[in-house]
């Protein structure tokens, strides 16, 4: 059996991991100033609603070009958030919006990515 | 149970371990779905790229990425050279940097090896899961953080082998409308996590940045950037303490 592309996967690994790991290895978090702190509490809905975000309205086109999308993928995304907000459960949030865009799909009203 | 200091500055909220843990498997469900259908399509599409089956579940049990995986075999199909797959891939995973600073302090106090292992599976659903468990609890929980990492690690790694072995016989997760789970997830774990005007300020511009960014450079400079300057936004917007302590919010 080939392992041709191990070697490859040991590299993307060697690239990736420090990014994972530089801050939680780093001695001294502890010491960090309130500020500094203040601000890591907040990167994580940041990052969160920047991913969700350009997940769902960022699209690369066949000729490789970058474009907002708005359609049913947002729409539904927007219907899942909604109901975490409301009702506090994230499994049903995500629920509706898979079926949203099954639905949609399967009744022709948007096509398939 | 491993535990550590509730992390300094940061919200503490007592609430039961076991409630707090069942959370997470409630709130994974769809991650894990997700994880295994997109597994499957990565599976097959490893091995349509040549790929066998030890180089499939070495790059998915090494560098656990999905975006730089996916991208990794698109280069390779389309004939790149290594050293431009890996700075590709350096370059879509550095958002993880800002995951690691965000949980480095709750993870004050706990043993190196301990840390550096949870570095490894740190994705994008580990960190929303996992902060969202520390801040509903109040405190580090290490059992939970690998509950709530091995609802994507397991299945992403266990989904690239169904789908290299026998993948042509599932579905297309798209028409099962699953390629929306990601993004719903996200934002809606971002939802959890905003308790304040801070954090709701933060949460839109970072949403905001991330979009114009992406959409002028690339997707994963789209993220960093959101995921750096929102809470910058964030931090310049007034706390509601704040502003009742010098009289200037309506109690």
């Amino acid at each position: 059996m080939s392992v041709g592309f191990v070697g490859l996967a040991v590299l993307m690994a060697a690239v990736t991991y420090p990014s994972r790991a530089v801050a939680l290895l780093a001695p001294g978090i502890e010491r960090l100033p309130g500020w500094a702190l203040a601000y890591l509490r907040l990167v994580g809905p940041a990052v969160l609603a920047a991913l969700a975000a350009v997940n769902a309205l960022v699209v690369t086109g066949a000729d490789g070009r970058l474009s907002l999308h708005v359609g049913l993928e947002p729409a539904a995304v927007v219907v899942g958030v909604v109901i975490v907000a409301w009702r506090r459960n994230l499994f049903l949030g995500i629920l509706a919006a898979v079926v949203v865009t099954a639905v949609a799909r399967a009744l022709g009203l948007s096509p398939l990515p | 149970m491993a535990t550590a200091d509730a992390a300094p500055d940061l919200p503490a909220g007592p609430t039961d371990l076991a409630a707090s843990r069942r959370r997470i498997v409630v709130d994974a469900v769809g991650v894990t779905v997700s994880a295994s259908a997109f597994g499957v399509v990565y599976g097959l599409a490893t091995r349509s790229a040549g790929f066998s089956l030890v180089d499939a579940m070495a790059m998915s049990t090494l560098v656990l990425a999905g975006a730089s995986q996916f991208a990794a075999v698109g280069l390779l199909v389309a004939g790149a050279a290594w050293p431009a797959i890996v700075l590709l891939t350096f370059l879509l995973n550095t958002r993880h940097l800002l995951y690691s600073a965000a949980l480095a302090p709750w993870f004050h106090g706990r043993p190196l090896v301990e840390r550096a292992a949870a570095a490894h599976v740190l994705t994008d659903e580990t960190f929303a899961l996992a902060l969202t468990h520390f801040r509903r609890l109040g405190r580090f929980d290490g059992p939970g953080y690998w509950l709530a990492s091995s609802f994507v690690v397991v299945p992403w790694i266990g989904a690239t082998a169904v789908g290299y072995l026998g993948g042509q016989v599932i579905p297309d997760p798209a028409r099962l409308g699953l390629d929306v789970v990601f993004p719903a997830a996200m934002g809606g774990l971002a939802v959890g996590l905003v308790t304040g005007r801070r954090e709701m300020v933060a949460a839109l511009a970072g949403l905001l940045i991330g979009v114009v960014v992406a959409l002028a450079a690339q997707p994963s400079v789209g993220v960093v950037a959101g995921g750096l300057l929102g809470p910058l936004a964030g931090l310049l917007t007034p706390d509601r303490e704040r502003l009742e302590q010098i009289g200037a919010y309506p109690l």
